[in-house]
């Protein structure tokens, strides 16, 4: 389903992304953790072409994403995302947040799209809360409507961005919830940028261990937890286990 | 000190009336006018593509380095030679106020434009909306409520400077006012009413901005 194969990209001189080759299968939820700095959202972004890379082939669904004629907003229409500070719409109501893509990009109407609104949010527990701003809602809250929000255009996968960094904790619980009933009961596709290793280990098929722009470890959840082959992968689980 | 007048003032309140209607006509087209097209400026300036950006930054410094009386001139004296027909002092005053304008809207909206955080036109582009809509939609409402209070600031000022349209003879509230104090020798009446007459419209303006801004604020 999403296809990297020799994935650079540079910020100047800087090298961002080192060589970067993983894939991740249709129905396959994989995490991709990593001290920061270590190039984990940057790899996201390039899936759907938030960021540019300069050497290697990003392939989403048969369609080449580094292709110079990729045809990119109907690509990323297919593909959700769900960012670290959620970037909810402030001025529009939870319920013109998710219906402006469906209205404008997949060309429902204004019932159809507030219908499937409903639904979602009913899904995620924030129905109640359709007709409010983003505003006045939790930093949980808010990234339910963002996961919904995401949904809501029927994405053949999803990417997250780091969904729980910026919430409180006790807000983290409600967002993982949401995210593994995505992964159990839709099967949907799902790449993770995450520390959360609860959540890794409940539904991630594989995790992605990234250090200075390159990928370090790319092996089954359990395996990588339990038995790190690299000195840079222990000792990072040694720091987020430790305290 | 005794023989004022100001039943001169009653007795030509139509007269002034039509010159204030002027004013405030000019102002609120050239608003819009400028408006729209100082945004199409900040978008051409912060494009990302060279001869827009490098076309928007010239127009901008170049207007902005000129008076406005100087302005209001060449449109009066230059768009009958390019279109080989006069077409009016409230045309070319128009025209003119929207062109000057517009550089400093443009300014001002992409300060705008910039205050927007940047992961909102990800998210846009993650939901698969195109460029224009992602400005129309997400952007620019965002930009145009941040800006509110300095594009109605801005807006004072340039009602103020519509007075400066007496040199393409529009008659204006200014004008009107110099007409009457001139044709009826009440200099003082006349100046201090039309005085009186922006200050009220102008400080009502403010008013209405310091309230924008407490509102913003919390």
């Amino acid at each position: 389903m999403i296809e990297l194969e020799n994935v650079s990209k540079w910020y100047g001189d800087f090298q961002v992304l080192t060589d970067c080759t993983t894939k991740v299968e249709k129905g396959e939820v994989v995490v991709v953790c990593g001290p920061s700095g270590s190039g984990k959202s940057t790899l996201i972004k390039c899936v759907n072409g938030l960021e540019t890379v300069q050497e290697g082939r990003i392939v989403v669904d048969e369609a080449e994403v580094t292709a110079k004629s990729a045809k990119l907003t109907a690509l990323r229409a297919k593909i959700g995302m769900v960012f670290q500070h959620f970037e909810l719409y402030p001025h529009m109501s939870v319920c013109d947040n998710l219906c402006l893509a469906q209205e404008k990009v997949l060309g429902r109407s204004r019932s159809e799209a507030e219908a499937r609104t409903e639904t979602l949010l009913t899904r995620v527990g924030m129905i109640d809360h359709i007709s409010k701003y983003p505003g006045q809602l939790s930093g949980g809250q808010q990234q339910r409507v963002a996961i919904a929000r995401s949904l809501a255009m029927d994405p053949i996968a999803m990417l997250f961005d780091e969904p729980t960094s910026a919430l409180d904790p006790e807000m983290i619980k409600e967002v993982l919830d949401v995210m593994v009933e995505l992964a159990r009961e839709d099967g949907m596709t799902m790449m993770v940028v995450t520390h959360e290793m609860g959540f890794a280990r409940k539904v991630a098929d594989r995790v992605v261990f990234m250090d200075q722009g390159a990928i370090v470890e790319d092996r089954p959840t359990q395996e990588f937890y339990e038995n790190p082959t690299s000195e840079r992968a222990r000792d990072f689980l040694s720091k987020i286990l430790n305290h | 000190m005794g023989d004022f007048d100001f039943s001169v003032i009653i007795d030509s309140l139509p007269f002034l009336w039509d010159g204030l209607q002027l004013s405030l006509l000019l102002t609120f087209l050239a608003i819009i006018g400028g408006l729209v097209l100082g945004t199409l400026l900040a978008l051409a300036r912060l494009s990302g593509i060279a001869p827009l950006a490098l076309f928007a930054a010239g127009y901008v410094n170049l207007i902005r380095a000129v008076p406005l009386i100087l302005v209001i001139f060449w449109f009066y004296f230059l768009v009958p030679l390019a279109l080989g027909r006069p077409i009016g002092g409230f045309y070319s005053a128009l025209i003119a106020f929207v062109m000057f304008e517009a550089a400093y809207y443009s300014e001002i909206m992409r300060a705008g434009i910039q205050s927007v955080a940047k992961g909102q036109v990800h998210a846009g582009k993650a939901t698969g909306l195109g460029y224009w809509q992602i400005q129309r939609f997400i952007v620019l409402p965002q930009a145009f409520r941040n800006m509110i209070p300095i594009l109605v600031t801005q807006g004072i000022i340039l009602f103020q400077d519509t007075s400066l349209v007496f040199v393409v003879s529009l008659r204006d509230l200014m004008t009107a006012s110099s007409i009457v104090a001139r044709t009826e020798g009440r200099l003082v009446e006349m100046y201090l009413f039309a005085a009186l007459v922006y200050f009220v419209i102008c400080f009502a303006g403010s008013l209405f901005v310091r309230r924008l801004q407490t509102r913003m604020a919390t």
